[in-house]
Order: C-alpha cells, then sequence, then structure tokens
C-alpha cells in the first residue's frame, strides 16, 4: 500500500501538463482519524478524472477542498502550480456542480445561470448573450424565465451544468451530479456531460460511487478506499488489471478466491488453490507484503468446458447452487475448490443438460486469471 | 366534520357533543371581542350593553387626545425598534447556531429564548434595576432594549425552522461562482430565509406593541405606550376610548395573523 502512493504519482502526467495537483494531503476533522490519508495525485489539463469509491472513502472530502470548502490538514493543493489551500472559493474560478444542483430557488433559470457574470464584471448584452449561449448548449433556449422549481430533475441539473460553464472555468468539479435522475436519464447525462467536456476542452474532475458511470465517462479513474487512491488508472487498465482485492471487488464483478503460490513458469504464476487444484494466472508484481493471495477472475471470462478449447486453460469442475436466467445469458453459481463459490457468465445457448446439483465442468484463460495481495 | 350516514345514535351523540363543547370553548376565547367592539362604537360614556347608540367619538377621543395620540406613536416606535433591532440580533444568532461546528449549541440556544420562560415580572423588574445603573429607566432605549430582548427569542426560533429546511449548499454554490461572504448573504442565503425573518419580525412587533409590564416599570410619562396608557387609563378614570384602544389593537392583531397565515401559505406553495 505504501508504494501505491509513489506509484499514482509517476502514473499522472507530467507536471507541467497538471492543472492540479494533490501533493502529500491529509485531511482530519478530529485531529485523530484521517478521511484523506496521504493523497497524491495529477489532473492533467483537459482530463476527465473521476475519483469513484464507496461512501467514507475520502472522495468528496478531496473534491471539496479541491473546490475550497474544506482545508487540507496538512499538503498543498497546487492549481495551475500556485498553492490554493488558503484561497477562498470565491477566488479560485472552479466550476462546481452540487450533488443536489443547489440551484437558487428565488432566481428564474436565466438569473441562476447570470450569476457568476456579476462577480466577473460582465453586465447587460453581453451577459445575456453568455446565458442564451450556455443554456443553448445543455438544450435550454426556452426555459430561461422558469424557476427552478418548475423544472424536472434532468432539467435542473443542465441548469446547474450551464452555471458551472457559464464563466468558462477551465476546471469543473462534479459531486455526484447524476444521482437522483432515474437510469435512463442517467445514462443519457452521462454522454451529454462527457461530450460537452470533450467539446469546450475543459478539464472535469468527478466524484462518484457508480463504476459504471466512472467507466463510461473517465479517461482516468481514481479508486478511493480507506482515505487513499487504490488504482489510479484508465477504464480499460483497471476493469483488466486491478491492481488489488479491493479494486477487483469494486470494478465490476470479480470471483476472488483464495490461492498459494508455488511457483511460475512460462511467465505465468502457478497456484494451488484451498482444495488441491493447480491454475496457473497472469504473473504480477508482488510486493511480498501480504501473505494472503487471491486468485482473481470475472464472471464473463468462465466458459464451459469442451472439446473446442485451446490448450493451456485453466480446468476445473464443481457443483452448480443455482442458477439464474438474465435474458442474455445465465448466470451460475458452482461450489468449487472445496466449496468457494464461483460465479460464471454462460450464454444461454450453451446451457443444456445443466441442472442444480448437477456437476459442471468449467475453464478460463491464465491470461484472465489475475493474482491479487490481499 | 360530519359524521357518514351509517353512524349509530351514540355516535352521533357523541359527536354533537365534541362539536358543542369545542364551539362553547371557541366562543369563550372570542367572547371579549363581543363586549369591546360594540362597546367602543357606543356613544355612551358607560359600559352598557346592549349599545343604543352608535357614534366615533371614543375613536375621535384616541387620536385627538394628545395623551392617546401620543401612547399610540411611542408604541409604534418602540415597536418598530424593536423590531428592527430583534430580527437583525435574532437572524445572526440563527445563522451561527445553525452552523454544524457551532459549540454548546443546545446551552445557548436554551439561553437566548430564556426570556421567553422567564415570568415577566422578573424581567421587567431586573432589567428597571440593572438599567437605573446606566441611566436606561425612563427612556425610549431603554424600553427598546428590554422588548428586544422579549421579542428575539421569537426572530431566533422562526429563523432556525427556516433554516433547517435551507441548503447550505446554495451558500457554497454562491462561493464557487465568485460571490465573497456578504454578496453570497444577501443575494442568496437572507431571500430564502426571508419568510422565517418576516414571521419572526410580525411576532417581534406584536411583543413589543402589547407589552405593558415591562413598559410599565421602564417608562415615565412621555414614553408611555399605549398599553401602559390603557392600563392606567383603567384605573384612573373609566373611559370607552379604552375600548377604542383595545378594538385597535385587536384590528392590528389579526392583521398580523393575516399576514403570518399569508406568509406561511406562500412558503408552503
Amino acid at each position: 500500500m505504501n508504494a501505491m502512493s509513489t506509484d499514482t504519482f509517476t502514473t499522472a502526467s507530467s507536471s507541467q501538463d497538471a492543472l492540479v495537483r494533490f501533493s502529500q494531503v491529509k485531511k482530519s476533522y478530529d485531529g485523530i482519524h484521517y478521511v484523506v490519508k496521504d493523497l497524491n495525485l495529477d489532473v492533467a489539463k483537459g482530463e476527465f478524472l473521476t475519483m469513484l469509491g464507496p461512501s467514507g472513502s475520502g472522495k468528496t472530502t478531496t473534491l471539496m477542498m479541491l473546490g475550497g470548502f474544506e482545508r487540507p490538514t496538512l499538503g498543498h493543493i497546487l492549481l495551475n502550480g500556485n498553492p490554493v489551500e488558503r484561497l477562498p472559493p470565491e477566488k479560485r474560478n472552479i466550476g462546481f456542480v452540487f450533488q443536489n444542483y443547489a440551484l437558487f430557488p428565488h432566481m428564474t433559470v436565466a438569473e441562476n445561470v447570470a450569476f457568476p457574470l456579476r462577480y466577473r464584471g460582465i453586465k447587460g448584452t453581453a451577459a445575456r448573450e453568455k446565458v442564451a449561449r450556455a443554456l443553448g448548449r445543455v438544450g435550454l433556449e426556452a426555459l430561461g424565465d422558469r424557476r427552478p422549481a418548475q423544472l424536472s430533475g434532468g432539467q435542473q441539473q443542465r441548469v446547474a451544468l450551464a452555471r458551472a460553464l457559464v464563466f468558462e472555468p477551465s476546471l469543473v468539479l462534479m459531486d455526484e451530479p447524476l444521482g437522483a435522475l432515474d437510469k435512463q436519464l442517467r445514462e443519457r447525462m452521462q454522454i451529454e456531460i462527457k461530450q460537452l467536456q470533450t467539446s469546450l476542452g475543459i478539464t472535469m474532475v468527478y466524484v462518484t460511487h457508480d463504476q459504471s458511470e466512472a467507466l463510461t465517462m473517465s479517461d482516468r479513474i481514481a479508486v478511493f478506499h480507506d482515505g487513499r487512491i487504490q488504482q489510479l488508472a484508465d477504464p480499460k487498465t483497471l476493469y483488466n488489471a486491478p491492481e488489488n482485492r479491493f479494486v477487483a471487488g469494486f470494478i465490476g464483478e470479480n470471483n476472488t478466491m483464495n490461492c498459494t503460490l508455488v511457483g511460475r513458469e512460462k511467465g505465468l504464476a502457478v497456484v494451488r488453490m484451498a482444495d488441491g487444484t493447480v491454475l496457473k494466472a497472469a504473473d504480477a508484481p508482488l510486493t511480498g507484503g501480504s501473505a494472503a493471495l487471491s486468485l482473481s477472475v470475472r464472471p464473463e471470462n468462465i466458459r464451459l468446458a469442451g472439446n473446442d478449447l485451446p490448450p493451456a486453460q485453466n480446468l476445473f469442475s464443481g457443483q452448480v447452487t443455482d442458477m439464474f436466467f438474465l435474458g442474455d445469458h445465465m448466470r451460475l453459481s458452482v461450489a468449487a475448490f472445496g466449496g468457494q463459490i464461483v460465479t460464471a457468465r454462460i450464454p444461454v445457448a450453451q446451457v443444456q443438460g445443466i441442472a442444480v446439483g448437477g456437476t459442471v465442468h468449467l475453464a478460463c484463460l491464465p491470461s484472465d486469471c489475475r493474482l491479487l495481495e490481499g | 366534520m360530519w359524521l357518514p350516514s351509517y353512524a349509530t345514535p351514540s355516535e352521533r351523540l357523541s359527536r354533537t357533543l365534541v362539536v358543542a363543547f369545542a364551539v362553547a370553548v371557541l366562543l369563550f376565547l372570542i367572547a371579549p371581542l363581543f363586549i369591546i367592539v360594540p362597546l367602543s362604537f357606543s356613544k355612551d360614556p358607560f359600559f352598557t350593553l346592549p349599545v343604543r347608540e352608535y357614534s366615533l367619538r371614543w375613536y375621535e377621543d384616541l387620536f385627538g387626545n394628545p395623551r392617546w395620540f401620543e401612547a399610540m406613536m411611542n408604541s409604534a416606535i418602540a415597536a418598530v425598534l424593536t423590531t428592527i433591532l430583534a430580527t437583525t440580533l435574532g437572524t445572526l444568532a440563527a445563522l451561527g447556531i445553525a452552523r454544524p461546528d457551532f459549540p454548546y449549541r443546545r446551552v445557548i440556544m436554551a439561553l437566548l429564548i430564556s426570556p421567553m420562560i422567564v415570568p415577566i415580572v422578573i424581567v421587567a423588574v431586573g432589567s428597571y434595576l440593572f438599567f437605573g445603573e446606566f441611566g436606561l429607566t425612563n427612556t425610549r432605549a431603554g424600553l427598546v432594549l428590554a422588548h428586544t430582548a422579549l421579542a428575539t427569542p421569537f426572530v431566533v426560533i422562526t429563523v432556525t425552522a427556516t433554516l433547517s429546511t435551507y441548503d447550505t449548499n446554495l451558500t457554497r454554490a454562491a462561493h464557487s461562482l465568485g460571490a465573497s461572504g456578504l454578496s453570497a448573504f444577501f443575494r442568496v442565503t437572507l431571500p430564502n430565509i426571508l419568510p422565517g425573518m418576516i414571521s419572526g419580525a410580525i411576532f417581534a412587533f406584536a411583543t413589543s406593541f402589547d407589552e405593558v409590564v415591562v413598559a410599565l416599570f421602564l417608562t415615565a410619562a412621555e414614553q408611555r405606550t399605549l398599553p401602559v396608557q390603557m392600563f392606567s387609563g383603567i384605573r384612573d378614570q373609566i373611559n370607552p376610548t379604552i375600548m377604542a384602544a383595545a378594538t385597535l389593537l385587536l384590528a392590528l392583531s389579526i392583521l398580523l395573523f393575516a399576514a403570518l397565515a399569508l406568509l406561511t401559505r406562500k412558503r408552503a406553495r
């Protein structure tokens, strides 16, 4: 875990491009418990970076520190190379979209969007043009005279977005902005936000606990847990190569099974499972700090063992304990390796002659199996 | 309110009794109205009912007699000043207490609303003795200060209630958009807690305008307020002008109450 912090520093882009830099930032409210522990993170210009994690992982506190609403207990936050940890939010010129939108209820939509312009000396026709352009970007040009309470949740979300973008900040922060919307609207807004971010070339730091949201929108994702960044990587790497057990379990679905390392062979790690089955996994650099190892494999990477398999597959078998029909696939729960439940996603057409209680033979590629510490 | 057609006779009886009792209580509460209002329009200098002849002479006296008119002006000035002071102080106190990091919140809240609970005579005697030290007895400033202490709790309570539904992210949003502390307060916080402030202000105004005990202790002839004038009027010479003054106070109370009701209904929408 200690190696992780230096890791994240090097994975970030070079410091000239960094718009935001967290340098050894710590935050504690009571002086005893640290909500954020030793945070090092660079956000590059034009990047969409998501801070993903369960509640209480420190991601929102980190965002609040960047926005200026909380002050770090220790460490520095650099914006364009300048330390800002003592700068109040109104001097940071950062757009902020709040979880519940925080639209001013006593103002019309247009007045809400015009609010930041007054503090930047933009008045009259120039202000009206900017407001119209900002509302046009989010498709609400006709609703400028409405009050926020007269709008739907999705429309309110768009107004909040327009308000945070109208003064053309180079950095926009978003705190779970889509949490209150229903699934379909949320997915549409994800794409809209991502398109706006790309077309305007703004840097965005986005907080969410929804992993699919993070995977859809982000250039890079920082997975937070227990006040630390567990892994910082692009969505594909994060999904395919989780670095530890927490990330493996948090991003997508993963089977993690206890195992012991027995050797290495042709660039693959050889492990023994609880019941003695020997499997191969992609070799990973292990720090050796943790004695416990686990093998991680995603349900969609497990298939039924058959005649058409390429050689060097991992083979194992178990007893089917549950079967669920999920439309495009069947979900099988299989007790294998002496009782551990392994979940597999099998195409419906292939699941013939398999019943609960029966024995099933499964296979997976060693390259899909990852060895994790912890 | 009304029973369905399938109600049994005993249900009907008990419902009738409940309604009769409720009506009796309500009548008892507003009975003084039926005495005071007609008497204030009576032509007779005595309190006799039923009224034989109507006139506005007591209202003419109320506005024409300098003693009564000055008392009304004194009351109005004291009430307006008290309202301004109590609303400002009470709002500031409520804003402070609403902060999540405010220490000893419960104790300070209890202290702030204690003037509502402490018997009014004690407040009156206490302020009389205390203000005497500073030469504040028999001054308008002394009266306004004492009334402010009595009225501030109403503002603290109403503004605290409004703040409990106020989203602090609105203030944060204002800051993030470029507003400094004061600007964010006046452009975002204040408009959103205004209903609570107005309710508190109405209570504060009524508290000061109706108050008699503290005013008796703290005022001399020049600062005499309307309730004090009525009180001494009753003792010295029985005069239906009191009834006119009482009717006026009543009308004002109803007006304030209606304003409050309108305000809460607007907020509910």
